[in-house]
This record gives structure tokens, C-alpha cells and sequence, in this order.
């Protein structure tokens, strides 16, 4: 702390007259230009995606003559946004609840038991935050391969759940050793098995770490693009990401502008929505996890 | 109960030790092997060539590109990212309360989209003909600075970084922030009663009291540098860029082994992409350390 430390004394001088701050208005200007930066290409892709691709071509700027809601139809059904919407659903919620299943028991059993080989399990989960994913990619590609998983849910299930669950033990083991230990030590006198002790009592205790590791979780596993691109091949199971990558491909061929930018649209709202919704706490989980 | 016990630990760790062990330990352990082999895929005939497929690496121009490519992207984004984060966040402090949180609401959002979407959504902003930027610079009439941004060699580059650094802004706003409304207020005080502007108090206050989360945020940012791969994938034309121009370390990867079928040769170049992120950790592991002495 040696910012303090050449302070001259004014506390013993007489009140200097305060210089009354200006308001300067650079912060503002500063702080408004970079939520125009921010904001201004997303209502821009909102604002398009209502319009006909003549005045997507032609006036990029100016608003649509009247809401044209048919793009966001033929996006939802012609472009199969629909389907790669409820690919995305089926497995980023099947990948959720198993990672917080999986993820919650592992944590809870190495911070509140103690056991030879607790240390070793701790880390064996832990160092493997540290690999970049695109090492395992190969190998990872032939072991889905040889187990018949590649292109079906329950593979890329299981797969999101493997690499979201290091992170997950990582958030909740601290989170489970700073319980209070009571609740759990009466329980187990009043009978209650182990297993109880975690789902009735622990469990509930940790809602508020369980809930920001759920929304952390949720959001990397519904904007994952590398796994699926390599463990899903089959275009019928597409997930969203996926599928709104190869669209703008063949939507680009065939000019369809204005349907390209309503499944762009489509693809944000849900998380726009959860985001109104949850935005405080969001912001909160996700900054946690980082600084940990 | 002591039975109970240990069908309870092995009950909770069994399961996800096998998943573990299966999908992300083996495929890092096999990965090594494979690098040090001129497997194609077929079944059991990967064939040991020592330090081969590195020593190619070392000869193979675009993947010397992708290395340069992320190399400048490792030197500016980050460093781009955290001084526009930073410089917000102190601006937010002395925001009002209610103003602030508009802010940071709007700023956080990009976070919170997939890359993929990012990558669409920009790849019309910088379309040549109808794109935002375009249409925008001609409508102030600056149209002679209208380029096609991802066409064109010298500017695909800045292009991809940009959209990087936009995308991250909003979350290093809120996580400095954060940091900031932990500063006791008191030192805001004492250093503008002796007098100090904005500069003198974010140079000698603020910052060395935001240290440890700038750090953190360049080993985020760092790691997430090395990889870039969904923004190049989907936005370049190629993928990868004129002559290369965004070709980024996992692009390389992803075709060599999904494209190409060089299995070995792919792991080889993920074998050098794990040393460069571990070099990185460690090195920003390390600096940490010192500057905590220091402090003390």
C-alpha cells in the first residue's frame, strides 16, 4: 500500500475550498458510445429480420415497411431452426441435469468426507480444466466412434456432461465446505442414511452455488460449437449453434437474407429472455466462477 | 454406517469417474501417442515415427500462419480487451446507481451469446454491399473507407479481432467493476482531496487495487486467444482467410483431421497448441506471484 503514503496533511489545514467537480460529461459520452457499439448490430439484425430481402439489399438502414413475422416461419420450419432448437433443448437439458447430478455428488464427497485417495480424485477432475479441448478432439472423435455414440443424444450427453463436470466440481467443493456441518450431524442421528443427508439436506443447503453453476453450465453448453461439430454429423440432429453456422451457408447461396437474419433472431431470444429474466443473478455467477 | 459410507462415496464418485476416465482423460492421453504416429484412422495401423510430425509442423506454412495469427491475436486482444474494460468500469463508479446498471445490463449481453452467433450476426455487419459498417461509413460520407473486411488480406485479420474484442468487453466491465465497488471509498476520497484528476487516481488507486482480477482476465483472455477457432471458422471466407490471412492454430487442427484424415499429424499440432497454453499459465502463474511479493 505505498499509495497513501506521501499524503500531505490537509486534515490540519483549514478546509481547502473543495474544487466543485464539473460535470464532465466524457464518462458519459464514453459509457453511451460503447452501449451504441454494443447494442446497435444486434437491434440491427432484430430490425432486419422483419424485412424483405429487397430492403435488407437496399436500405440496410432504414426500418422494415411492415413486420414481415413470415420470415421467422419459413426460418422456424423451411430452415429447420425449429428442429435445431429442440436438439439444442433435448441435449443441453439432458447434459445439465447430469453434470449437476454427477458434478453436485463428486463435489459434496470430496469436501465433506475424508478418505484415502480424496486429494488424487480431487485433482485427477481438476487439472483437466487446464487442457485445451482441441488436443482431445482426435482420439475423443474415434472413442465416441468405437462406443456407436457418434451423431445420437445420449452420445453428445454424455460428452457435454464430461467436460462440464470438472468445472462444476471445482465451484461446489468449495461451496460445500463452507456449510455449516449441524444440520447434516443431526440428520444423521435422526437416522437418515448418507444419501438422504445429501439429497434432503445438503443439496437444498447449496441452491444458491447450485444455481449459479446451473446458469453457468447452461449457457457454455448451449453455445457449445466444437463438440457438436465434431461428435454430430447427421444434419437432422443439429444443434442450434450448428445449424445456424451451416445455414449461413446455404441461406447465403440462395439469398435468403431476410430469413438468415429472423433464425439469427431466434437463436438469441431464449437467452435474451433467461437473460431479462435472471440478469442479476447471471452477471453474478458467471463473474464468480472467474475469479475464483 | 460404515458401510453405508463407502456405498455412498462409491455411489457418488463412480459414475462420473467413469465418465471422466472414458471422454476426457484417455482421449488427452491417447492424443500424445497418436502425435508421435502417421495414423490415417484405420484400425491398428498407426505406425511410430518419433518427433516426425513436429519437425513437419516446423516446415508447414499455414500452420506457421495460424501460429503468427494467433500470436498477434494473443498480443492485442487481450490487451485491447482490458483496457476498454477497465476504462468503463471506472467510468461506471462514478456513475449514478440505477445509469450504471443500464450499462452493465446492456454491455454484458454479447457474453452471453454463442460464438457461432456472434460470428453470423457480424459476418452481415461486415458484408461489403448491405452491411452496417459499409452502409453506415458511406451514409456519413465516408464511404471511401468502405472495404470488403473479410476479403480483403490486411484487414480479415483486424476484422476477427474486433468482433473478439466485442464480444468480451461486457463481461471484463462487470468483473472490474465488481472490483472497484471494493475499493473503500475512503481512498477515492483521500486521493481527491489531495488533489488528484481521473488519471492520477486510476493509475496509483484503482489499478493496483484491481490487480489480481486484470490477471486473471489475461489468462481468460490468453486461453481464449490460442483458440478463436468458432469466430474463424464460421466468418472467413475459406474458412481461414485470404491466403490465410485468419488462419488460427484449431482451424488447422479441425481440417488436418476431419478434412484430411491425418489423425497423427492433427494430434501432433494439438500436442503444440497444449505446450503454448501451458507455457502461457504458467508464465502468467508466475508473474503473479512476484507482484503478490512485491505488494507484501
Amino acid at each position: 500500500m505505498t499509495v497513501l503514503k506521501d499524503r500531505p496533511a490537509v486534515h490540519t489545514a483549514a478546509p481547502l475550498p473543495v474544487k466543485q467537480a464539473r460535470p464532465n460529461p466524457l464518462p458519459h459520452i464514453a459509457m453511451f458510445c460503447w452501449a451504441v457499439v454494443t447494442a446497435l448490430p444486434l437491434l440491427w439484425a432484430v430490425v432486419s429480420s422483419f424485412k424483405s430481402d429487397n430492403e435488407i439489399l437496399n436500405e440496410p438502414w432504414s426500418p422494415p415497411s411492415s413486420l414481415r413475422f413470415e420470415n421467422w416461419e419459413r426460418a422456424w420450419t423451411a430452415a429447420s431452426i425449429g428442429r435445431y432448437f429442440l436438439n439444442s433443448l433435448i441435449v443441453v437439458g439432458g447434459a445439465l441435469l447430469l453434470t449437476m447430478l454427477l458434478g453436485s455428488l463428486v463435489a459434496y464427497a470430496l469436501a465433506r468426507y475424508e478418505f484415502r485417495g480424496n486429494r488424487i480424485i480431487y485433482y485427477v477432475f481438476i487439472t483437466a480444466m487446464f487442457f485445451p479441448v482441441f488436443l482431445a478432439l482426435v482420439p475423443l472423435f474415434f472413442v465416441v466412434q468405437q462406443l456407436g455414440l457418434l451423431g445420437t443424444y445420449p452420445g453428445l450427453i454424455l460428452v457435454y456432461a464430461a467436460y462440464a463436470v470438472p468445472f462444476t466440481v471445482f465451484f461446489l467443493h468449495s461451496f460445500f465446505r463452507t456449510l455449516p456441518s449441524e444440520i447434516a450431524e443431526a440428520a444423521f442421528l435422526d437416522g437418515c442414511s448418507h444419501g438422504a443427508v445429501f439429497f434432503r439436506v445438503m443439496l437444498p443447503l447449496a441452491r444458491p452455488g447450485l444455481f449459479a453453476v446451473g446458469i453457468f453450465n447452461f449457457l457454455g453448453l448451449w453455445n457449445q460449437y466444437l463438440l457438436p461439430l465434431v461428435l454430430n454429423p447427421d444434419p437432422d440432429r443439429y444443434v442450434l449453434a450448428q445449424g445456424l453456422a451451416a445455414l449461413s451457408v446455404s441461406q447465403g447461396y440462395r439469398s435468403d437474407w431476410s430469413g438468415l437474419f429472423a433464425g439469427l433472431t431466434i437463436a438469441m431470444l431464449p437467452v435474451l429472455i433467461a437473460y431479462v429474466a435472471f440478469q442479476r443473478h447471471i452477471r453474478a455467477g458467471m463473474t464468480a466462477g472467474a475469479v475464483k | 454406517m460404515r458401510h453405508g459410507r463407502w456405498r455412498f462415496l462409491l455411489g457418488a464418485l463412480v459414475p462420473a469417474l467413469v465418465l471422466h476416465v472414458v471422454f476426457v482423460l484417455s482421449p488427452y492421453a491417447q492424443a500424445f501417442w497418436l502425435s508421435l504416429t502417421d495414423w490415417t484412422g484405420v484400425a491398428g495401423e498407426a505406425r511410430f515415427v518419433g518427433v516426425d510430425n513436429f519437425v513437419r509442423l516446423g516446415g508447414d506454412s499455414l500452420f506457421l500462419d495460424a501460429v503468427r495469427n494467433n500470436l498477434v491475436i494473443l498480443a492485442v486482444v487481450p490487451l485491447v480487451t482490458i483496457a476498454i474494460g477497465l476504462f468503463l468500469a471506472s467510468m461506471l463508479r462514478s456513475s449514478s446507481a440505477r445509469v450504471g446498471q443500464g450499462y452493465r445490463i446492456v454491455y454484458f449481453f454479447p457474453q452471453l451469446l454463442s460464438l457461432v452467433v456472434i460470428a453470423v450476426l457480424w459476418s452481415f455487419v461486415y458484408n461489403p454491399n448491405t452491411g452496417l459498417l459499409n452502409s453506415g461509413l458511406r451514409a456519413v460520407g465516408l464511404g471511401g473507407l468502405a472495404q470488403s473486411w473479410l476479403a480483403e488480406p490486411a484487414w480479415a485479420l483486424i476484422a476477427v479481432m474486433a468482433v473478439l474484442v466485442w464480444s468480451s468487453v461486457g463481461f471484463y466491465v462487470v468483473l472490474f467493476s465488481a472490483a472497484i465497488e471494493g475499493i473503500p471509498v475512503e481512498l477515492f476520497e483521500a486521493a481527491k482531496l489531495d488533489g488528484a484528476g481521473r488519471w492520477a487516481t486510476f493509475w496509483s488507486v484503482t489499478l493496483p487495487l484491481v490487480r489480481e482480477s486484470v490477471q486473471v482476465a489475461f489468462v481468460y483472455l490468453g486461453i481464449a486467444a490460442l483458440d478463436a477457432f468458432a469466430v474463424v471458422q464460421v466468418m472467413t471466407v475459406g474458412p481461414g482467410g485470404p491466403d490465410g490471412a485468419t488462419e488460427v492454430i484449431g482451424l488447422s487442427l479441425y481440417r488436418t483431421a476431419f478434412s484430411y484424415g491425418k489423425f497423427g499429424y492433427a494430434s501432433a499440432m494439438g500436442v503444440a497448441l497444449f505446450f503454448a497454453t501451458l507455457t502461457l499459465a504458467v508464465l502468467a502463474l508466475r508473474s503473479g506471484r512476484k507482484e503478490r511479493l512485491e505488494m507484501a
